[in-house]
């Protein structure tokens, strides 16, 4: 099943490859995966989304969790969570479905970003089912092109949540 | 003082109480090799890259010290990876320090470039590449603090020529801090409390000890520990030596060649006390089918460990000395009230054990005409007393060694036990002489494994190395060719070894002596021969050809379904 891990790891050369070998090694297929700087620039904030059978799911998190670069792991898999991802896409609208286009735009809250003539880039963001269906609206227009960034994931701050993480906090201060 | 950073990578080393490295020199580490021109720390040079990481190995597990090796970039650094894995897998802590080529060059495809980054990332617990000169003595010291403390392991150091060549200055950091690294070392109190309810609470307790009892230096908190609760303790391949053969408590291996004592008990107990293992499938057996009546206590200092392949009924992460320390105050005080209870039981089980050790102890049918290489093993036994080294390479010589070599303490037996890389015992005995300078180190081969590291007899004569070689000599690759004979009809494909150098002739070769036998009665005289011998000896013993360890559980079978003597056709295929 799907598998979505939330990690923070030391800003440092080589730490994607130890976590993203650590899956590949396994022969497991990494879905997306997104990193970027936390508000410490000595660390980076990873989310991967990967494919992994459920009897290896806690191995695979102590497994990475043992890589000296990596800081904590969560895996949010079975925890309340919040995943957003974006989208880029760019759609040729003929002038005749232009107004429906900008409408259906509207109603899913995504925005024209950029536009040259008969050509409109758009950005959405949402949970993977909005953006889905999104996309599905969008190519009654005509052919895209589609960028996606995959997913973000936070845990939601529920009660339990935050007893761990102010626990947590001690260690790390992100 | 002002100096390059191949004096400060000595430095840094000579500070980590480094006083000997097993290397090879080549173009990108040359500026460390015109530092140790001059310099006291030690280095021996091996005839491979391989053998430098196996003997570095040789040196950390027979001294518990932390191995050093060199080599140089690409091909330098390529042959290392074997010597690596097998640290990683049997947790030895080994660095290793390599030459890159100068910064300018990485990525363009240089002489002698290799990605030794991004290649020994899975071979290593950590690896480092160091291309600026300030992070050097930093990166030294975070890689002995990382390879000897939590679970060893194997760390590589790749440093770029420029940076061994530039100027700079030496200073000792101050404690070693890395956010991502936290061991911990004392285990959790309320399960330590639980683990002593259950271990009272068993009526047939049963103890399974490996490598982490070794690493941990845990020996006499083991022995305290299974007196307190006197149960059976099996050990592991990793783990012989860690309760001396000779007590009484102690009943060999388990596993695919374990003793049946060892592997009834495991099928019959109620409770396991798993002590630093890994539950590896030479020792389980079909998973399902192992230890099908037992509750598992497992402690091990890496969390990974616990769950891996047998889930725990009760998980303890820590060190064993401290876990045990713990633990065993714990028994002692509640042993008179808790420990009462199933005291009879106990009794009764370790009665059980003995009778399975009566009823099915080691054996074999000697020979009068030909050297059963069980009869071999059982002379050096006679020699090495369990008090001396011996370091062995893989198969079934290997097997036969951990079945009746007595090891009356750790690290005393050297093998590779997790990787199964043939070419170890040779190099890893030099490490281990060096290590162990006054010690007898006997280094016992199959006529195959010594093939692969044949050129060290040369690193042997060069620095006089009093190694006492023993080839268990059989003509075959004797592991491959017992499962040809037991799991693929005979059908002896590329395992014939027809042609082994004269043994006389190859030693004299080497400036040292030699000795080839094929009689029973010859056997005690020239391993005397060869202990008398103030030099090292090479001796190439003919063995009948084709025996077979026993007892053996075929790949994928359940752990109470050995054969015992007679070569039973088996439907399977191994693995």
């Amino acid at each position: 099943m799907q598998q979505i891990i939330s990690l923070l790891v030391e800003n440092k050369p080589g730490a994607l490859m130890r976590v993203t070998g650590v899956l590949s090694a396994r022969g497991y297929n990494i879905e997306s995966l997104t990193v970027a700087r936390t508000l410490d620039p000595e660390l980076s904030r990873m989310t991967i989304v990967v494919e992994v059978e459920n009897a290896s799911r806690a191995l695979l998190v102590k497994q990475i969790a043992r890589l000296i670069n990596v800081i904590q792991v969560v895996d949010l898999t079975d925890a309340p969570f919040v995943c957003r991802e974006l989208i880029l896409l760019r759609v040729t609208v003929t002038d005749l479905m232009r107004e429906a286009f900008l409408k259906e735009v509207e109603i899913f809250r995504a925005r024209v970003v950029d536009a040259s003539p008969g050509v409109y880039t758009v950005e959405a963001t949402g949970a993977a089912e909005k953006l889905d269906a999104f996309l599905e609206m969008m190519r009654s227009y005509g052919d895209i092109e589609l960028i996606r960034s995959g997913a973000l994931a936070m845990p939601r701050s529920t009660k339990e949540n935050r007893k761990a993480k102010s626990k947590e906090l001690k260690k790390v201060s992100v | 003082m002002l100096m390059n950073g191949a004096r400060l990578v000595l430095e840094a080393l000579t500070k980590e109480g480094c006083e000997v490295v097993f290397g090879y020199p080549g173009g990108a580490n040359m500026p460390i090799y015109d530092a140790l021109y001059e310099h006291p720390i030690r280095h021996i040079l091996m005839r491979h890259e391989e053998n430098a990481c196996f003997a570095a190995e040789g040196y950390a597990r027979s001294t518990g010290k932390v191995g050093v090796c060199f080599a140089t970039s690409g091909p330098g650094a390529t042959n290392l990876v074997t010597g690596l894995v097998d640290s990683l897998m049997d947790s030895i802590p080994v660095v290793a320090i390599t030459g890159q080529v100068p910064k300018h060059l990485i990525g363009r495809d240089a002489f002698q470039e290799a990605d030794v980054f991004g290649i020994t990332r899975s071979c290593t617990k950590h690896n480092y590449l160091v291309k600026d000169i300030n992070d050097l003595a930093r990166s030294i010291h975070e890689a002995f603090h990382i390879a000897s403390t939590g679970r060893p392991g194997p760390v590589l150091i790749d440093v770029t020529k420029d940076v061994l060549n530039a100027k700079t200055t030496y200073h000792a950091p101050g404690p070693i801090h890395l956010r991502g690294y936290k061991v911990s070392l004392e285990g959790h109190s309320g399960q330590i409390k639980r683990a002593a309810e259950m271990i009272w609470g068993a009526e047939r307790p049963y103890v399974y000890a490996g490598g982490g009892i070794v690493s941990s230096g845990a020996s006499a908190e083991l022995r305290e520990f299974v007196e307190l609760l006197e149960a059976p303790v099996a050990e592991t391949v990793m783990g012989l030596g860690s309760l001396p053969s000779e007590h009484p408590y102690c009943i060999n291996m388990l596993g695919m060649h374990g003793s049946y004592a060892a592997n009834q008990g495991v099928s019959h107990c109620d409770l396991i006390v798993a002590l630093g293992v890994r539950f590896d499938d030479r020792v389980t057996g079909r998973l399902e089918a192992f230890a099908p009546h037992a509750k598992v206590v497992h402690v091990d200092i890496d969390p990974a460990e616990i769950g891996k392949n047998r889930r725990p009924d009760l998980p303890i992460v820590g060190d064993l000395k401290h876990v045990l320390r713990r633990l065993n105050k714990l028994l002692r005080e509640t042993r008179a009230a808790d420990g009462a209870v199933n005291a009879a039981s106990r009794r009764r089980w370790l009665d059980q054990i003995h009778a399975w050790q009566s009823e099915h102890p080691l054996s074999y049918t000697s020979s009068d005409s030909e050297i059963k290489p069980q009869f071999l093993v059982q002379q050096i036994d006679q020699v090495t007393q369990g008090r001396h080294i011996v370091a062995v390479d893989v198969g079934q010589h290997q097997m036969w060694a951990a079945q009746y070599v007595r090891f009356n303490r750790p690290r005393l037996w050297l093998n590779s036990g997790g990787l199964g890389a043939m070419g170890f015992g040779l190099p890893a005995a030099i490490g281990a002489q060096l290590g162990n300078p006054d010690q007898l180190v006997v280094a016992l081969l199959g006529d195959g494994g010594f093939q692969m590291s044949l050129p060290e007899l040369s690193t042997i004569a060069s620095y006089g190395l009093p190694i006492k070689i023993v080839i268990m000599n059989n003509g075959y690759l004797g592991m491959v060719r017992q499962w040809q004979e037991l799991f693929y009809s005979r059908r002896y494909s590329s395992v014939e070894l027809d042609c082994f150098p004269e043994c006389e002739k190859l030693a004299a070769a080497f400036g040292m002596k030699g000795r080839t036998i094929d009689k029973p009665r010859q056997v005690a005289a020239a391993l005397q021969e060869a202990i008398d011998e103030p030099g090292p000896f090479l001796l190439n013993v003919k063995v009948s050809p084709e025996e077979n360890v026993y007892p053996m559980i075929p790949s994928g079978g359940a752990i109470n379904e050995m054969i015992l003597h007679q070569p039973q056709p088996v439907e399977t295929t191994g693995d």
